[in-house]
C-alpha cells in the first residue's frame, strides 16, 4: 500500500518553515558535572533533567538503586520529608527521581524565575539525601507493593521475560528488582549507594526554558559548588547477541488477550546506516501508517495497535515489537506479523512508503524538541550517548540522503524474522496448538 | 501567589461562521509547528440507553474516510505531512485533532472540514472498527489490573440516570447492537458545524488562516445543534457501598466519589474544590499522603482529583470528586476511610494552613502553564473552555481566579465534603496470591 498522492483536492504543503537554533550554553565544572542550558521561552518555566551513570553488574545493585531513588526525596540536610516537599511545591517545582540499567535520572520543572532556588534544593539533596530508617522502610514495603502490581500486568511479564531471554545475565536482563532483594536492603545500604553512586564526575545537567542561558552556568556553578566527588569505575560484561530461538510461551490461564513481543539487536544512532533502519523500523511497525498496522488493526482488527520501535541503551540498541492481540487470533496475529517481517527483509520499499516516513520523522522530530520538556528530555537521553544539539538539528540531512536500496540493505539483515528472540504471555490452552503449526515453541 | 506570577498571555482571535462553527485562533510564531483541534459537543454522557459505548466507537469511525478520502487516506496524509494525529471521547464532547509542521496547516483544515461533512460509514469499516474497539478495551480493561477503575464502575454507585452512571467505553452486547443506522443519525444528530469548535495555535497567520477556515469548512451546510438537556441529579444524602470484583488486581483499592454541582455556574466554588484536592493529595506535604502513605503506613498510594479522569475542567455538571488509594490489607479499609474523614474534617474545621494554600496554588499554576506549551494541547485546551466554559480566554486567567480564591472557600468546599452523602466503592482483588 502506498502513500497518497495529493489528489487535486488535498491541499499541498507550502514551503517549510526554519526552526530557529536555540541560544545554548555549556560547561564543565570543577566537579566534573558537565552542564548544558538552553534558552526556550514560551512559557514561563524551565524544565531541569539531571543524568547519573548507573550501570552496574553488582546483583545486589537493581535493588538498591530502586529503593534509593524512591527514599531519595525523604529527607535532605535539615529539612524532613515533608519540609522538603513543601519547599519544592512553593517554588512552584516538582521534583522526580526515576532509574534504569543505565541511569539515574532527576527531573524537574519550576517556575523560571525560581531556578535558582530549586538548584540550591537540588544540591541539598543531590549532597545530603538524610535516608531516614523510618522513610526508608516506609518506602521499602511501598516499592514492593508497587512491584507486586507491576507483575500483575501482562506488559510488564512479557518484558520481564523478553529481556531475560535477550540478555540472560547480563545487567540489562533485569528491568525491575525481585521482591525478595528489595525486602533485604537496609537504610545503610541505601545511604551507602548514594554516597557511591550520586557523584557530579561524569553526570549531565540539562536546563531548558525561559532562561539566559549564561546566567544558568553560573547559577548552576554557585549552587553545586559543595558537591564534588567520583564514582569507582565500574566494570560491565559486552553485551550479548541475541539470536532467535523457539518462541517462548508464558501462560496467564483464561487471558483475553496474549502478549506478543520481539526483540533484536539493532544499530546505534551514530552508525551511518542508522538513518536507514529507523526509516525501515517506521515503514514496518513504528507509525499508524505502517504496514504492519495498516494490516493487522486496520484490516483485520486483530489489535487496538501494534507497535514497533529503536531503544537506545547505553551498551547498544535494540529494535523491538510490541503487541496485544484478541486470544483467539494470537496464531493468526504471529502469521501475519512474520509475513510483514519477511517482506520488508526479501522485497523493496517503494518511494513513496521512504518519503512518508522520511517527512514523518523530520516533523515529528520538529515536535519533540517543540517544547520545554521535549527538548530536555532529548537532550539529556543524546547526552547518554554522547550526542547533542547538533545530531537533532543534522538529523534531517541525514533522513534526506536515504534510499530505497539503502532501506532494502538494512531491511535485509534486521528484519529477517529468524533473528528475532520472541516471548508470548496468554492464555496457553488456547494459543499453544496453533502456534505450533506456524513455529517452534519453548513452552 | 507572588506578585512576579504572569501567565503568559496568548493572543486569541475568535470568529464564527455563518454555518455556526465557533472558530479560535491563538498565533504564536516562536517555532513552525501548528496544532488544530476540532471539538463536537457530544460525549459518552449523550449516548442513547443500548448504545453504551457509542460515542467513543463513532470517534472510531470518524477516522475511516469521508467525503474525498478513502480509508486510510486521513492518517497517510497527517502522517506524510510530518505530523501526528488522534481523538478521545471524554463525558461532555468527543476532540480530534493534529499536531503539524506548520506548511501542513491548509491541509490540516482540509481534513477536519472533510470528515465534518461527511466520514464514510460502511457496514465493513463499522465492523473492523468493532474488532478494534473490543480489543482496546481488553487491553485497557478486561486483561489488565485495575483497568478502568475507578471511571467505569464508580459512576454506576455515585449517580442514578443513564447518562451519568453508565460505562462510556460500553459493553460488548451494545457495541455488537450498534448499526450504520445509528452512526449516521449519530452523525447528523450531534456532529452539524453549530455543535463544534475549532481552534488553531501555533505558527498562523490570522488573516490568512481566517480565510482558509472559511474556504474549508465555510459551504458546510448550516444544521441545528441539538438543544442539550439537563444531566443535574439532586445532591446525594447518603452513603452508598458496593463492590466491584477484580480478577487481575493482586491488592484492593478503594473509590470514594462524591458529587459535585455544575463547575460552570459556578467556577470559583469550583476552583475552591479544584484546590481542596491539591492540599489532600498533591506531593509529600499534602494532607492524605502524610496521613495515610506516611504516618499510618495504610495505603502504597493515594490520589483526589476532580473531573472523571483527572481534568476538572473537562466536565459540566454534575461531575464527581473522587479519591482513591490502593492497600495491601483488605481489612484496613474502615480504618483508612475514617482516618480520610478526619483529614477533610480538619481542613472543614480548620482551613489550610498559613503557608500551605500559597505553594498549593503556585504549583497549581506552573501544571496550568506546562498544559499550555506544546502548541496541540494549547489548542485542545483553548477549543475545551470555549465549548465547555463560554470562554477560551478562562485558560490564561485561570492563575488570577485561582489566586483570588480565599482560604474560607477551600474550607467551606472540605465542609461540602464532609456533609455531602458519597459512594464507597471497593475493589476486591481476585489475583491476590
Amino acid at each position: 500500500m502506498n502513500a497518497p498522492r495529493v489528489n487535486g483536492v488535498v491541499p499541498a504543503l507550502t514551503a517549510p518553515r526554519r526552526a530557529r537554533r536555540p541560544s545554548v550554553a555549556e560547561a564543565v565544572l570543577g566537579s566534573g558535572l558537565r552542564v548544558i542550558a538552553v534558552r526556550k521561552a514560551g512559557i514561563p518555566m524551565a524544565e531541569v533533567r539531571l543524568r547519573l551513570p548507573a550501570l552496574s553488574s553488582r546483583a545486589t545493585h537493581p535493588a538498591r538503586v530502586n529503593l534509593m531513588a524512591d527514599a531519595m526525596l525523604t529527607g535532605a540536610g535539615a529539612r524532613n520529608r515533608t519540609d522538603l516537599a513543601a519547599a519544592i511545591q512553593a517554588l512552584g517545582a516538582d521534583l522526580s527521581v526515576g532509574v534504569d540499567a543505565d541511569r539515574l535520572l532527576l527531573s524537574a520543572n519550576v517556575l523560571a524565575t525560581n531556578l535558582p532556588r530549586l538548584l540550591a534544593v537540588l544540591a541539598d539533596v543531590l549532597g545530603g539525601a538524610t535516608y531516614p530508617t523510618s522513610e526508608v522502610a516506609t518506602e521499602r514495603e511501598r516499592l514492593v507493593e508497587r512491584l507486586t502490581i507491576a507483575r500483575s500486568r501482562p506488559t510488564v511479564v512479557a518484558a520481564e521475560e523478553l529481556a531475560l531471554r535477550m540478555w540472560g545475565g547480563h545487567p540489562y536482563a533485569v528491568d525491575l528488582p525481585r521482591v525478595e532483594a528489595v525486602a533485604a536492603v537496609s537504610a545503610a545500604q541505601v545511604r551507602a549507594l548514594h554516597a557511591a553512586l550520586v557523584r557530579p564526575h561524569e553526570a549531565v545537567l540539562v536546563i531548558v526554558g525561559d532562561v539566559q542561558p549564561r546566567r544558568v552556568l553560573d547559577q548552576a556553578a554557585r549552587e553545586l559548588a559543595a558537591w564534588t566527588g567520583t564514582r569507582d569505575p565500574v566494570r560491565v560484561p559486552a553485551l550479548p547477541q541475541p539470536g532467535g530461538g523457539p518462541l517462548r510461551v508464558i501462560d496467564r490461564p483464561d487471558s483475553v488477550q496474549s502478549s506478543l513481543r520481539l526483540g533484536r539487536p539493532a544499530l546505534r544512532r551514530q552508525d551511518e546506516r542508522y538513518p536507514a533502519l529507523q526509516l525501515a523500523n517506521l515503514i514496518f511497525g513504528g507509525y499508524f501508517s505502517s504496514r504492519w498496522t495498516e494490516n493487522i488493526r486496520e484490516d483485520k482488527g486483530y489489535t487496538y495497535g501494534p507497535h514497533s520501535r529503536i531503544d537506545h541503551h547505553v551498551l547498544g540498541s535494540v529494535l523491538q515489537l510490541d503487541v496485544e492481540v484478541a486470544t483467539e487470533v494470537t496464531a493468526p496475529s504471529w502469521l501475519e506479523t512474520a509475513y510483514e517481517l519477511g517482506r520488508l527483509a526479501t522485497l523493496p520499499v517503494t518511494q513513496q512508503e521512504l518519503d512518508s516516513v522520511r517527512q514523518y520523522a523530520v516533523g515529528t522530530l520538529s515536535l519533540s524538541i517543540a517544547t520545554q520538556a521535549g527538548l530536555a528530555s532529548t537532550l539529556s537521553s543524546l547526552a547518554g550517548a554522547g550526542l547533542d544539539l547538533d545530531w537533532v538539528l543534522t538529523h534531517p540531512a541525514r533522513l534526506a540522503a536515504v534510499t530505497v536500496e539503502d532501506v532494502r540493505e538494512v531491511a535485509a539483515q534486521f528484519f529477517a524474522p529468524g533473528g528475532f528472540t520472541a516471548v508470548v504471555v496468554g492464555d496457553a490452552a488456547a494459543i499453544t496448538t496453533p502456534l505450533a503449526r506456524l513455529t517452534s515453541l519453548d513452552t | 501567589m507572588p506578585r512576579t506570577l504572569s501567565s503568559p498571555t496568548f493572543e486569541i482571535v475568535h470568529h464564527t461562521l455563518d454555518n455556526g462553527l465557533r472558530v479560535v485562533l491563538a498565533p504564536d510564531r516562536s517555532a513552525p509547528v501548528v496544532g488544530v483541534a476540532v471539538l463536537y459537543d457530544v460525549g459518552m454522557r449523550s449516548e442513547p440507553q443500548g448504545r453504551t459505548g457509542f460515542a467513543h466507537l463513532f470517534e472510531h469511525l470518524m477516522f475511516q474516510g469521508s467525503a474525498n478520502l478513502d480509508k486510510l487516506e486521513h492518517f497517510r496524509y497527517v502522517q506524510s505531512s510530518g505530523g501526528v494525529f488522534n481523538g478521545s471521547t471524554h463525558v461532555d464532547y468527543t476532540n480530534y485533532f493534529e499536531a503539524l509542521p506548520s506548511n501542513a496547516l491548509e491541509r490540516g483544515l482540509f481534513l477536519e472540514a472533510d470528515r465534518m461533512r461527511s466520514p464514510r460509514i460502511t457496514a465493513e469499516n463499522l465492523a473492523n472498527q468493532l474488532d478494534v474497539v473490543k480489543n482496546e478495551i481488553r487491553v485497557n480493561v478486561l486483561n489488565r489490573p485495575y483497568g478502568g477503575f475507578p471511571w467505569i464502575p464508580l459512576p454506576a454507585v455515585l449517580f442514578d440516570s443513564f447518562a451519568n452512571s453508565h460505562n462510556g467505553y460500553g459493553g460488548f452486547e451494545d457495541l455488537d447492537s450498534a448499526t450504520v443506522e445509528d452512526a449516521k443519525d449519530f452523525f447528523a444528530r450531534y456532529y452539524a458545524p453549530a455543535n463544534a469548535v475549532l481552534a488553531v495555535a501555533g505558527d498562523l497567520d490570522v488573516d490568512g488562516t481566517l480565510a482558509l477556515v472559511e474556504k474549508h469548512f465555510g459551504d458546510l451546510r448550516r444544521r441545528r445543534a441539538p438543544r442539550r438537556p439537563s444531566f443535574a441529579e439532586p445532591p446525594l444524602t447518603v452513603e452508598r457501598r458496593a463492590t466491584h470484583e477484580d480478577p487481575h488486581a493482586p491488592m484492593p483499592a478503594v473509590a470514594v466519589g462524591y458529587r459535585l454541582a455544575d463547575p460552570v455556574g459556578d467556577l470559583d466554588a469550583h476552583l475552591a474544590t479544584v484546590l481542596l484536592t491539591e492540599v489532600l493529595s498533591d506531593g509529600d506535604a499534602s494532607r492524605l499522603q502524610r496521613r495515610l502513605v506516611q504516618r499510618d503506613r495504610l495505603v502504597t498510594d493515594v490520589a483526589a482529583y476532580a473531573g472523571a479522569f483527572g481534568d476538572p475542567f473537562d466536565e459540566r455538571g454534575p461531575t464527581a470528586l473522587t479519591i482513591t488509594a490502593h492497600y495491601p490489607e483488605a481489612a484496613a479499609l474502615d480504618r483508612i476511610l475514617a482516618a480520610l474523614d478526619e483529614e477533610v474534617d480538619r481542613v472543614a474545621e480548620q482551613g489550610p494552613d498559613g503557608g500551605e494554600l500559597e505553594r498549593v496554588r503556585t504549583r497549581l499554576a506552573s501544571v496550568l502553564f506546562r498544559e499550555l506549551d506544546p502548541v496541540i494541547s494549547r489548542g485542545l485546551e483553548f477549543a475545551k473552555f470555549e465549548l465547555v466554559h463560554g470562554r477560551a480566554e478562562l485558560v490564561s486567567e485561570l492563575p488570577q481566579r485561582l489566586a483570588a480564591v480565599p482560604p474560607d472557600a477551600v474550607r467551606a468546599a472540605a465542609a461540602r465534603l464532609r456533609d455531602s452523602g458519597r459512594a464507597v466503592l471497593e475493589l476486591v482483588a481476585g489475583g491476590a496470591a
